[in-house]
């Protein structure tokens, strides 16, 4: 043996004992589930809840035990609400994390793209919080959501306009986008059954991540419509809804649950600007009596669980539930017992029809006051 | 269409090209002066306001009730800052590979538009960040609510770009720092032979092409209220399509382009549809590219034998 091809060959050998040893290591420790949502970007404020959920739901499941006396290490996936990042993310997760479940994403147009990948590898994923038809509609067999769908929702908001708010003119506006394109056209749908698509003054499309809808803004105040509804997220409705009322056009501002978070103040420069204004949503957790002593332990953590905060929690309950019960993380053998079991989750107890929607779901409309807080209304 | 819904198209369309040209200022200027396109110049618009928002807070905080002063202050400490960064681009990104390929600093300059974005985005949250309306007055024209309107700050921006366009032409044409600009632009190589520090000149061009995204970063914060560190990358590539149409290289073509580009996206969302506002814009830079492929003010380039 010459000198310097052996401490080479040793060198590999410490080396890759190290890494095989690392390996089993971690892997008898802890299963990795993925939380993946926009963690940066515009609508970071979504996956921040996503986040602060399954966070607190993984200590809380870690304290009493773990999952079959593993515990959960939960790894963080940003797609910025970027379709392709989303599925670099979920390739990452998956090649790389060796996630056994994942929880995400939450924009529709990452969701769908994403969720591809986890179920061409057989991982379990449920999305807290995508409400597009299509997220469940493509035959996934791992594919679950935590939400309605827009379906639901999109109706909801043309109900109330048209029967509530008695609308006379209606604009129409979305953000070009998946989830905002589709709740938008899912509310158009049920105002053509409602009779009402006559009403209707406007349909455009802005462009994500612009700042300046002026031009927009002019064209509803040209058409002197009363009510304005936006398909999109807190991003985009914060300026647009500024540039409404700084141009003078007084129409009730409806949207949906991509715009209903505290961001939008901040978005809009003022919660002046968003005071009035409806918008639909998954209904409020924080109200559910089951979620009572959770929602404290949220609030003595500092963190406020609104929005799809306890969707998050919730998520992570149903996965660590169905590795309890089937000791496994295989996706198909887990799907397969979420399809047939009912798991009780900090929301209440949840199941799921064959496609991955839950049997029972719910969207509530809210209204924002004038010091920048919303609250549910009653129907 | 009404009189007053075309007026008030006008006058959105005049703002919006009149950010746009400020930003293309930078662009164009960079250009002219080393054949490359600083696409970082987009991020430090997009610096420029926040230090605005940051500006504001703290002369707020201590009890500043001026708001004109305040302005001033905020005006004046967000051009230095972000000129200071301008400064910073140059000899980082751009000066050591003053001799390497004509790719190198682009990439460079690309690399640096992901550090700012990510260094703003660790240091100030991912979070829309928002500034309350500080000069809610808004001028009215017409009757019942057939109205055109236009806010002071929107008179504020038009008039601050067209002031600021004036200065940099006075500046170019007239001063003795102009005249070393022009003919570094002409013949860096027989400009430092005429004894101009033409690393100084560069310099100066990249600190004017900051400071003046730093006055359209502080309009902007005022008018529109919200930002984060994602709004250099729309606005940039904007502003870049309206230096593009006017003529890289030429000061009044950036403005032109800017304004130009603002009337046409805002014309033709009015007229037409939103959705296909930057279809048109762009089909716009095409044509005029293929009848005037240097653009509309642009000098064609003269082969130097």
């Amino acid at each position: 043996m010459d000198l310097p091809s052996f401490p080479r060959g040793l060198l590999a050998m410490v080396l890759a004992g190290g890494l095989s040893l690392s390996g089993l290591a971690s892997a008898a420790e802890t299963i990795k589930i993925g939380v993946a949502g926009p963690m940066t970007g515009g609508n970071a404020a979504f996956g921040e809840q996503f986040w602060n959920g399954a966070s607190q739901a993984a200590a809380a499941i870690n304290a009493a035990g773990g999952i079959n006396g593993k515990q959960i290490e939960l790894v963080k996936g940003d797609d910025a609400c970027e379709p392709k990042q989303a599925v670099a993310v979920a390739n990452r997760l998956l090649d790389q994390d060796k996630v056994a479940a994942v929880i995400g994403h939450f924009c529709s147009s990452s969701t769908i793209p994403a969720s591809e990948v986890y179920a061409d590898a057989g991982v379990l994923v449920i999305t807290p919080g995508s409400t597009n038809p299509k997220v469940t509609e493509r035959g996934l067999p791992t594919v679950f959501r935590m939400c309605g769908r827009d379906d639901q929702q999109g109706p909801m908001a043309a109900d109330f306009i048209v029967k509530k708010l008695k609308a006379k003119k209606i604009a129409v506006v979305h953000d070009k986008d998946t989830y905002g394109q589709g709740i938008a056209d899912a509310m158009r749908a049920r105002l053509k059954e409602l009779k009402a698509d006559k009403k209707e003054v406007l349909y455009e499309g802005l462009t994500r991540g612009e700042k300046d809808f002026n031009p927009l803004v002019t064209k509803i105040k040209g058409t002197g419509a009363d009510e304005v509804y936006f398909g999109g997220l807190y991003n985009e409705a914060g300026p647009l809804l500024r540039q409404m009322r700084d141009q003078g056009v007084k129409a009730t501002f409806v949207s949906g649950d991509g715009s209903l978070d505290p961001a939008i103040v901040a978005a809009a420069g003022g919660p002046k600007f968003i005071e009035g204004s409806y918008m639909t949503s998954v209904r409020e957790a924080r109200n559910i009596p089951a979620a009572k002593k959770v929602v404290a332990k949220f609030k003595a953590a500092g963190i406020d669980p609104a929005g799809y905060t306890l969707y998050a929690y919730a998520s992570l309950q149903s996965i660590a539930d169905a590795m309890k019960a089937t000791k496994s993380t295989d996706g198909k053998k887990l799907a397969d017992w979420l399809k047939s079991h009912t798991v009780t989750t900090v929301l209440g107890p949840k199941n799921w029809d064959a496609k991955g929607d839950l049997k029972e779901s719910g969207f509530s409309i809210y209204v924002w006051d004038a010091n920048g807080n919303y609250k549910e209304i009653a129907l | 269409m009404d009189w007053h819904i075309l007026a008030q198209q006008l006058v959105n369309g005049l703002t919006l090209g009149s950010i746009y040209g400020l930003i293309a200022i930078g662009y164009t200027m960079v250009y002219g002066i080393i054949g490359m396109i600083n696409f970082a110049h987009g991020d430090v618009y997009m610096l420029s306001a926040y230090v605005t928002a940051i500006s504001l807070a703290t002369l707020f905080s201590f009890g500043l009730d001026s708001l004109p002063f305040a302005l001033l202050v905020t005006l004046v400490m967000t051009m230095v800052i972000t000129a200071a960064y301008g400064w910073t681009i140059e000899r980082i990104a751009y000066r050591p590979l003053r001799g390497s390929t004509r790719l190198a600093p682009l990439i460079s300059a690309i690399g640096v538009s992901l550090v700012l974005q990510n260094g703003v985005q660790l240091s100030q949250g991912a979070r829309t960040q928002g500034v309350p309306s500080l000069i809610p007055t808004t001028l009215r024209f017409g009757e019942g609510d057939d109205f055109v309107q236009i806010t002071l700050v929107q008179v504020m921006i038009i008039v601050v770009s067209l002031s600021s366009m004036a200065a940099l032409t006075w500046l170019i044409q007239r001063t003795s720092l102009g005249r070393q600009c022009r003919a570094t632009q002409q013949d860096r190589r027989m400009a430092a032979i005429l004894g101009i520090n033409t690393d100084r000149i560069i310099s100066s061009v990249f600190i004017i092409g900051a400071a003046m995204a730093a006055i359209a970063g502080v309009l902007v914060t005022l008018n529109y209220g919200s930002f984060d560190f994602y709004i250099g990358f729309v606005t940039g590539i904007k502003a870049f399509t309206a230096a593009v149409l006017g003529g890289i290289g030429s000061l009044p073509g950036a403005m032109l382009g800017g304004l130009i580009l603002g009337l046409a996206e805002a014309l033709f969302s009015g007229m037409v549809n939103t959705d296909y506002k930057d279809v048109f814009a762009f089909s716009l830079l095409v044509l005029v590219l293929i009848f005037r492929p240097t653009g509309l003010l642009g000098k064609p380039e003269v082969e130097k034998v």
